[in-house]
């Protein structure tokens, strides 16, 4: 129903706004105890312009005025211009290629003066919006393959984009779009067979390729010894039984040793295999040869360095104990001995000077940040907001869980930031625009199905 | 479509809960249970920075600084800042070369790695800090400059007393383990910056810094909650005369020797020289490398000191003290007489021993003119007195007097290495390899009433002698330190604080002793030390000495206190090989008297006398035959086997880190009978080879084993 006179406040969901008000109000504090040093002005440099705290505030504020914008604007312009948003999002990805700045190794930032903006970044946006109005659109069928397929080329263009443009960490996030697919109808089979072939990965990487052919068959055995009188009856299940054995033996004997020799680079692999704090066993020295160029040995380098960084973040935030040093009292964040600390290592500020209670307190916060969109999705009456909040949920999810699974040593480097509370105009904007587009999307729920 | 399957909201967030779960615990096993980041923390993040107090400085007895502290420089380097830097120019002020200049640097950055400063060179000397300051500008940042304290010697006298600080080693450390020292820092190695290291020193102060990545110190850690500052060493009051010490050391200049004085009612030291010294400064600060094995390995061993750490026999300084126990012990008196006439027989001798002093003397006459009979038989009433049953307990008493008179113990000076010569005991002489038991009588060491044979002392000793003499019987150790500032804390100074007197004797003896004395100075021996309006007393000596069998030229001694009532100086002096104790003891002596007691020398004839002492050059012909052959040595292989194995060990006595411990009197004379006894051994090892030169600079320790009676006055 058209409004002729909006108000902002009305049916906004208060909880979420505060939720977001603490974490950019955490993530300020961190920039600011990475940076500050006793004896700097405090007042001065955040009007300053010239720290990151200061920078920080004022993209924040910029961020506000584009909340308000949002909140201001009718819900039914997202459902509109969805695909259009989406269509400009990729041209704007596209652009990278030409009029690209090259940050950080990676090529995907356009300059625009006082900030840079990462396009692939903004595209989590449009993409959500895109596949929520796909999803809801009436004819799309879930359980076919077409709608499948359809889905998941709008999921993951853009991140094969970023593969492109050399942001694997970026394009990763894209597949948090599965979890709303999932909630949509997507066969749970897709979600399964992805995590035991994760599970089976983990597991080869882990363990000898010989105690696993051992286990596997162990198993194999006593599962179809359980499944004895069924096999009787009915020899499909042997048929199951036997070809995921074979499958499994055909994995780990065969393809993750293929794969680490000749498929990864050394860097690669070393990478994947420190994940899991195992020494690569798949390094011979004709493999070394091979890599001996120069861009691969830059690349080693990067390696040591993100090892270094994760050791470092390790420290910082172990050495927090239970309650933390202090505020500012830190003295690995202070010492600068975590790099890109106010940035993707922004959580290691937290464990260090606030501790385990801490850390843990703002894992809570954002527990509940991403189970009150869940609860918004569930609330909504139309698939559209119903798919886009599932989006927003997944997004937060994906982030948060790899960021802080990276600085605490779970997994691998991947560069991709802390919502709402890493240092960087992009981020930041793209959060506060997706979860202010949820919070107008809600508080119009009650108007009409779309 | 609708809600499609309610059911897998739930599994949706279940995933999301279990996720975070999992973070939870992992941060709870990083965070609470492993101890092992926090300690990678503290050990990358902090910083236990140490400050190093000044140490105390030490002043004289009219209160001028005679120790102090100056800042000196280190040339300090930061080695990923060094591009673009003139080295060059750089290597010409230090003086050195390109290829040494690349090699420290490559050693700063294995060591200390890139970013760290570190020292380049240490200690810049004044003429290297004067070039470098104005040009200081081109080489920062990669170089600047670290002040530093070290000691400074504003009269550059007094080194033997004052001591240096050095390095300390690892020795050291196990020995002072909880004293809070670290490798790397300084310690008093010699004199007083030894004895009184612990009241010198301060205490430590500790600040904690935050490091940063880059090694580099930001900021103090929570404004500096956890520090302690550091407190400045104590100041110490000495009784040194600076002044009369600087010209001792003019008097003492080419000789080798010592000059004692102290003040006789406290025990203080005045002055005290041993010849030859080195300026203090050569072992401070940037000097210090290049001076010491220089000044180790000479042969007329400056690092030595020898009012404490040589022994000589003394000579007829020692008749005064039979004279005192012959009067106490009433085996003579004032009026006894004994008379030469050209012959002496007696203890054996086939045929007549000469004797020097024709003529009949009383007891002052004998004192006065140094008769060698007179006390010979002094001594032989003293060992023969029939009060007691046999010769042991005759030479126990005799011996008693002795320690009384603070001979044969070490006194217990606040200056390291102190020695306690020899005062031969029945124990000594019943040792089977000496004599054994019943195989010895009184001729066997006659020659010890005169200070010559089985006895020795160190300068202190002969000096604290004088002293006791000028009192009437008491001595206060002697001491250089007087007070401490803020307070003596240890307690070192207590022993400083009592009066010595054992043994009782009446005035009228002492008064019999210091006629004898005057007349020395008055008319007898010792006429060459008289001073115009000053009565006081005196004694020659003329010690008589070998090197192996080899007799060289004797060392002369003068004692004395001045004036003779009221004594306010106790002084003695040994220039070793230098003839009759008249010839160069006894003008010396007075010049330091007159120097002491009337505040400053300006007659002329005594000005001259000044110079003429110190421009003669009495340094035996040996010392320089050693320092021919060693640098001989030098020239064919540079090593520092030249100086002989002993020479070492006496030094390493002489400037070794731990001293034996104190004990008292009793437990000495039990003591002496083991280390009297080796030391007999030593010098019989020592006659059977020929000994090269530097060998025998250590008086009293080469004796000749079995010394005859032909010593003069």
């Amino acid at each position: 129903m058209y409004q002729k006179n909006p108000e902002i406040g009305k049916g906004v969901d208060w909880i979420m706004i505060w939720l977001y008000f603490i974490l950019v109000a955490i993530g300020l504090l961190c920039i600011f105890s990475v940076e500050y040093r006793n004896g700097d002005g405090v007042l001065q440099s955040f009007l300053g312009f010239k720290k990151n705290y200061s920078k920080q505030m004022f993209y924040f504020m910029a961020c506000i005025v584009l909340a308000i914008f949002i909140l201001l604007t009718d819900s039914k312009l997202f459902t509109a211009t969805a695909n259009l948003s989406y269509l400009a999002g990729i041209l704007l990805v596209l652009a990278t290629f030409v009029v690209g700045r090259e940050i950080k190794g990676s090529k995907s930032w356009i300059p625009l003066g006082f900030m840079n903006l990462q396009p692939v970044e903004m595209c989590k946006i449009f993409t959500s919006l895109a596949l929520a109005k796909y999803l809801s659109m009436p004819e799309t069928n879930f359980s076919k393959p077409k709608s499948q397929l359809v889905a998941a080329v709008i999921a993951f263009t853009p991140a094969a984009l970023s593969i492109l443009q050399g942001e694997t960490g970026l394009a990763l996030v894209y597949f948090s779009f599965l979890i709303p697919m999932y909630r949509e109808g997507l066969p749970p089979g897709y979600l399964i067979f992805g995590a035991a072939m994760a599970l089976l990965l983990v597991a080869s990487l882990l363990l000898s390729t010989k105690t696993l052919l051992i286990a596997f068959t162990i198993l194999g055995v006593i599962i179809l010894f359980a499944n004895r009188k069924q096999i009787r009856r009915n020899n499909r299940l042997l048929i199951i039984v036997i070809s995921s054995w074979a499958f499994c033996i055909l994995f780990v004997g065969i393809v993750v040793p293929f794969t680490f020799k000749h498929v990864f680079k050394k860097y690669q692999a070393d990478r994947i295999f420190s994940m899991v704090g195992v020494d690569n066993p798949f390094t011979d020295k004709n493999a070394i040869d091979i890599t001996n160029s120069a861009d691969e040995k830059a690349k080693q380098k990067k390696n040591d360095q993100q090892n270094y960084n994760v050791k470092q973040s390790k420290i910082a935030i172990g050495s927090g104990g239970l309650l933390g040093k202090g505020f500012l009292k830190g003295t690995q964040t202070q010492g600068d001995f975590v790099p890109e600390q106010h940035t993707d290592f922004i959580f290691t500020s937290v464990g260090e000077n606030f501790g385990f209670l801490g850390s843990t307190f703002l894992m809570l916060v954002y527990l509940s940040l991403i189970l009150r969109i869940v609860f918004i999705a569930e609330r909504q009456r139309s698939t559209f907001s119903r798919v886009y909040a599932y989006c927003v949920a997944s997004i937060f999810f994906f982030h948060v869980a790899v960021n802080i699974s990276v600085t605490i040593g779970l997994a691998p480097v991947i560069g991709i930031t802390l919502p709402l509370m890493s240092y960087g105009g992009s981020s930041l904007l793209t959060f506060t625009v997706l979860l202010f587009i949820l919070i107008k999307l809600d508080s119009d729920r009650q108007m009409v199905l779309r | 479509m609708s809600v499609f399957n309610q059911s897998r909201k739930n599994v949706v967030r279940l995933i999301f809960a279990i996720m975070f779960i999992v973070i939870i615990a992992r941060l709870f096993t990083l965070q609470v249970i492993s101890s092992k980041y926090k300690i990678m923390a503290d050990d990358q993040g902090k910083f236990r920075k140490v400050i190093y107090p000044d140490r105390g400085i030490i002043y004289d007895r009219k209160n001028k600084a005679i120790l102090q502290n100056m800042t000196i420089y280190d040339l300090m380097l930061a080695p990923n800042k060094l591009k673009g830097i003139d080295t060059a120019a750089l290597c010409k002020i230090l003086d050195i070369d390109e290829a040494q200049f690349s090699k420290r640097v490559v050693d700063l950055i294995i060591k200390n790695g890139r970013t760290r400063p570190a020292v380049f060179e240490p200690l810049l000397s004044d003429a290297k800090m004067a070039m470098l300051n104005e040009v200081m500008y081109k080489f920062s940042p990669a170089f600047y400059l670290q002040e530093r304290s070290v000691r400074s010697y504003p009269y550059d006298a007094a080194a033997n007393v004052l001591g240096y600080t050095a390095e300390i080693d690892t020795s050291f450390l196990k020995k002072h383990k909880d004293e809070g020292y670290v490798s790397g820092d300084y310690a008093g190695y010699t004199g007083l910056e030894r004895s009184y290291e612990k009241v010198l020193m301060g205490e430590r102060g500790i600040e904690y810094w935050k490091r940063d990545n880059k090694n580099r110190l930001t900021e103090k850690l929570e404004n500096g909650k956890y520090d302690t500052a550091a407190i400045a060493g104590q100041n110490m009051h000495t009784s040194l005369d600076i002044e009369l010490q600087e010209l001792g050391e003019k008097l003492m200049q080419n000789k080798l020797g010592a000059i004692v004085a102290v003040d006789p009612k406290t025990g203080g030291i005045l002055a005290m020289v041993s010849a030859p010294t080195y300026k203090p400064k050569f072992l401070s600060g940037s000097e210090r490398r290049k001076h010491f094995s220089e000044l180790f390995l000479n042969p007329a061993l400056p690092l030595l000191n020898r009012t404490v750490s040589a022994t000589y026999s003394p000579g007829s300084t020692f008749k005064t003290l039979q004279a005192l126990v012959g009067l106490h012990e009433g085996v003579i008196n004032t009026k006894f007489k004994v008379t030469c006439t050209g012959a002496f027989y007696g203890c054996g001798y086939s045929h007549p021993q000469k004797c020097l002093d024709r003529g009949t003397f009383d007891l002052r006459n004998a004192i006065t003119v140094s008769d060698n009979t007179y006390f010979a038989t002094v001594m032989q009433k003293v060992i023969d007195n029939p009060k007691y049953p046999n010769i042991d307990s005759s030479l126990s008493a005799w011996d008693r007097y002795m320690y009384a008179f603070g001979l044969g113990h070490k006194l217990g000076i606040d200056i390291p290495s102190e020695k306690r010569g020899l005062i031969p005991t029945p124990a000594y002489f019943n040792n089977p390899k000496i004599y054994g038991p019943g195989r010895w009588n009184y001729c066997n060491f006659r020659s010890v009433s005169i200070g010559q044979g089985e006895v020795s002392v160190t300068p202190l000793q002969v000096a604290n002698e004088m002293a006791y003499l000028a009192n009437k019987g008491w001595y206060v150790t002697p001491h250089v330190v007087d007070s401490i500032e803020g307070g003596d804390k240890y307690g070192v100074l207590d022993i400083y604080k009592k009066q010595h007197s054992t043994i009782d004797i009446p005035d009228s003896i002492f008064e019999a002793v210091h006629d004898g004395m005057e007349g020395v100075v008055d008319r007898g021996t010792g006429q060459r030390a008289k001073i115009p309006g000053i009565v006081f007393c005196g004694k020659t000596g003329t010690v008589e000495n070998y090197i192996g069998l080899e007799k060289q030229k004797n060392h002369s001694f003068f004692a004395a206190f001045a004036p003779r009532e009221n004594a306010k100086i106790a002084i003695m002096c040994v220039v070793e090989n230098s003839g009759q104790g008249a010839w160069f003891a006894a003008p010396i002596v007075s010049l330091m008297i007159e120097k002491y007691l009337k505040d400053s020398i300006t007659d002329k004839s005594r000005l001259e006398l000044i110079e003429k002492m110190a421009n003669t050059n009495l340094i035996p012909d040996r010392i320089y035959a050693a320092i021919r052959q060693q640098d001989s040595v030098r020239r064919s292989k540079d090593t520092s086997y030249l100086v002989s194995k002993k020479d070492v060990n006496t030094i390493k006595d002489s400037i070794g880190l731990e001293q034996d411990e104190e004990t008292d009197i009793l437990d000495k004379i039990k003591k002496d009978k083991d280390t009297t006894t080796s030391k007999k051994e030593l010098p019989k090892k020592d006659s059977n080879n020929t000994v090269p030169a530097p060998e025998a600079l250590l008086p009293g320790e080469n004796k000749k084993p079995e010394p005859k009676d032909t010593v003069k006055k």
